[in-house]
């Protein structure tokens, strides 16, 4: 009986793909379920994986992987406080991750999220060192603005891409570079901190910052250095979810991404769309900048950012480009990101042997995708 | 003063050319070749890692070669016996390879560099500059004279010709995007052997600056290397000081004439029919 759970979906799943008629008792819904279980069953194999292949590679330098689980375990829920460092180091990795989901479900790929968030997060500083004003009215100030700058930034590619057919993979990753030349000037040539040695603006006004959320909330300590951009990461996967399943445009992105003629017979022009998809995506790109400027570091630094850009292409494809997804991926790799510091100091690993394997993982994600959907047809 | 620019044009342009034709080798077979930036700072680390432990210039081109062609393998693998979403993968490609020298990465002693030839009037060159008016040729007589050409342009092309000659597409994608994983070692090797050392941004984007002379040069190996020479003549006005112009600008104009080529300003350009599809 429960043998008979696991085969019937996936013989349905057959049926669908080989497009030969489906008996009358599955229903559409069955190839739906199919595609949930789906959903969940890629990503747990490819974080799996992911495990195994870190603890061979230790096992390979002669350490034991067990201290490297251990770890992994107690530096993320040995402790609210440390559950909460965790929060903090994948609030960053939910804004992109959400960037690059939004842009894959039209069917694009921004990989451009590294300048989007730099640019934004220099033009965040630059409201918050040259206004002075209330924080309720600065501090969403200084977020518009940021966002703003990054939907033009991740804009660009689109316009380009639906003008000239330029494709946007190669152009958002030429942006990348240019808006850490850009940035790298800006910072130092004009609005270098006089007087410091590090790469550096002036510090933010205080209304310009994020609460900690350490002052406020009584299980963490005031040291902790999660903030509110947090609460700001989990309002955005929230209306990311409404606007894609509810909205009217969500439809509009949703349809051009899955069948852009479809779209363009139904009256939605799929250029504008893909522009303003691009552009949304920058926008949200951007605010990763915002909760490091206004929530961590109350500056720009040059060339803060540790590959957010890119985890965040991780991090969606994990999700499987659900909003809700992306947060729980976000966690894994928030977990990952804080736990590469104390596994460098602790147990003499590099970071790069996370980094091998996120991208082991994305290929594992992309060759089960492949194996499983297409090669049925 | 424009003159003294050439021997710097050509030496930047000799790195692009490489895995510009190893680009033209693997998108003329249907495959998008994203991981040009991943294959070349595997062959850059492969050099300087064998380079520096047996003293042998010519062992590290060997083993930058191999590594190419290992990260090459395993997009294929990939790509084609999957048939993952081959953007996706090359970037994916490209994160592994930027963990894998963080994880072991070199030390930062001065690598031996390949020979350099001196010959009257033209100047000296690593020999790599040398044969790269010859390898333009092979690759272009290849493509378009030989049975193996015409395989290659039929598996990105029209994969029904393929299928009526009975011959598998899978192969000739195999061989196309193994060339390009070799093509773009030996262009990760000239990088470091051309400055004797090796960082982690030693490519820098020129796998995908490449990949647009590729496009620019609409698939053609003689005109992707035009367009090659021009991204390296973009490439070497940082040694202009004179002209008072941020040292930043400088050096993000490859960055931005890439995206002006990209934009199909300089001429329509038309691609492989079959290029990122992923069926037999």
């Amino acid at each position: 009986m429960y043998l008979s759970i696991y085969v019937f979906p996936f013989l349905t799943y057959e049926y669908v793909l080989n497009n030969q008629p489906v008996p009358s008792v599955h229903t559409r819904n069955q190839f739906h379920t199919i595609q949930q279980i789906l959903n969940v069953v890629f990503p747990l194999t490819a974080v799996l994986v992911f495990f195994l292949f870190c603890g061979i590679v230790l096992l390979l330098r002669g350490e034991s992987p067990y201290a490297f689980y251990l770890t992994i375990l107690k530096s993320g829920f040995s402790s609210f406080d440390e559950f909460a460092s965790v929060l903090f180091y994948a609030t960053p990795l939910i804004f992109t991750g959400l960037a690059v989901a939004l842009a894959f479900k039209a069917g694009l790929f921004n990989i451009g999220c590294e300048g989007q968030l730099y640019i934004a997060a220099f033009t965040a500083a630059w409201f918050g060192i040259h206004i002075n004003l209330p924080s309720i009215v600065l501090i969403p100030l200084c977020i518009v603005a940021a966002m703003l700058s990054g939907a033009i930034w991740g804009a660009i590619p689109g316009l380009l891409k639906v003008k000239f057919g330029a494709h946007e993979v190669i152009n958002t990753i030429m942006m990348n570079f240019i808006a850490l030349a850009l940035t790298n000037f800006l910072v130092v040539s004009v609005f270098r901190e006089p007087g410091q040695m590090t790469l550096q603006t002036e510090a933010i006004h205080k209304t310009a910052r994020f609460q900690r959320l350490g002052e406020v909330i009584p299980f963490i300590k005031e040291s902790n250095l999660l903030d509110a951009s947090f609460l700001l990461a989990i309002l955005c996967v929230i209306l990311t979810h409404l606007f894609l399943k509810y909205s009217r445009w969500g439809y509009e992105l949703r349809l051009v991404g899955n069948a852009s003629e479809v779209a363009a017979y139904g009256g939605i022009k799929p250029g504008r769309v893909i522009v303003w998809t691009m552009a949304l995506s920058g926008a949200i790109a951007g605010l990763s900048g915002v909760s490091d400027v206004m929530g961590y570091r109350h500056r720009f630094l040059d060339s803060f950012s540790s590959g957010w850009g890119f985890t965040g292409i991780v991090v969606a494809l994990l999700g499987r480009n659900h909003p809700f997804g992306v947060f729980a991926a976000s966690l894994l790799f928030g977990l990952l990101n804080k736990v590469a510091l104390d596994i460098e100091l602790e147990l003499g690993i590099p970071r790069g042997l996370f980094l091998v394997g996120q991208g082991l993982l994305i290929i594992i994600m992309v060759c089960m995708e492949g194996f499983v959907i297409k090669r049925k047809r | 003063m424009i003159l003294s620019l050439i021997p710097s044009t050509l030496r930047k342009a000799t790195p692009l050319g490489y895995a510009a034709l190893g680009g033209i080798c693997s998108e003329r077979a249907g495959v998008a070749n994203i991981a040009l930036e991943g294959m070349m700072l595997m062959g850059a680390f492969g050099y300087t890692v064998s380079a520096q432990a047996t003293e042998s210039a010519w062992i590290g081109l060997g083993v930058g070669i191999a590594c190419g062609f290992g990260l090459a393998m395993l997009l294929s693998g990939a790509t084609i016996t999957f048939q993952s979403e081959q953007i996706v993968t090359g970037v994916a490609i490209n994160i592994l390879a930027l963990g894998s020298i963080e994880y072991l990465l070199p030390t930062s002693e001065r690598v031996v560099g390949l020979p350099e030839l001196k010959l009257p009037i033209i100047g000296h060159y690593s020999i790599l500059t040398y044969t790269m008016p010859m390898l333009i040729l092979m690759c272009h007589i290849m493509l378009y004279k030989t049975a193996w050409g015409l395989r290659l342009r039929a598996a990105g092309n029209s994969t029904e010709a393929l299928k009526t000659l009975s011959l598998s597409r899978k192969r000739w994608q195999y061989f196309g995007v193994g060339l390009s994983g070799i093509l773009a070692g030996m262009g990760g090797c000239f990088l470091v052997s051309d400055v004797n050392l090796f960082t982690k941004g030693i490519i820098g984007g020129r796998g995908y600056v490449a990949l647009a002379a590729v496009i620019f040069g609409n698939w053609r190996p003689i005109n992707c290397v035009l367009a090659c020479l021009l991204f390296g003549f973009a490439d070497s006005l940082d040694l202009i000081h004179q002209w008072n112009i941020p040292d930043q600008l400088i050096k993000s104009f490859p960055y931005i004439l890439t995206m002006i080529v990209l934009a199909g300003l300089v001429g329509k350009t038309r691609p492989p029919a079959a290029l990122g599809k992923s069926e037999n």
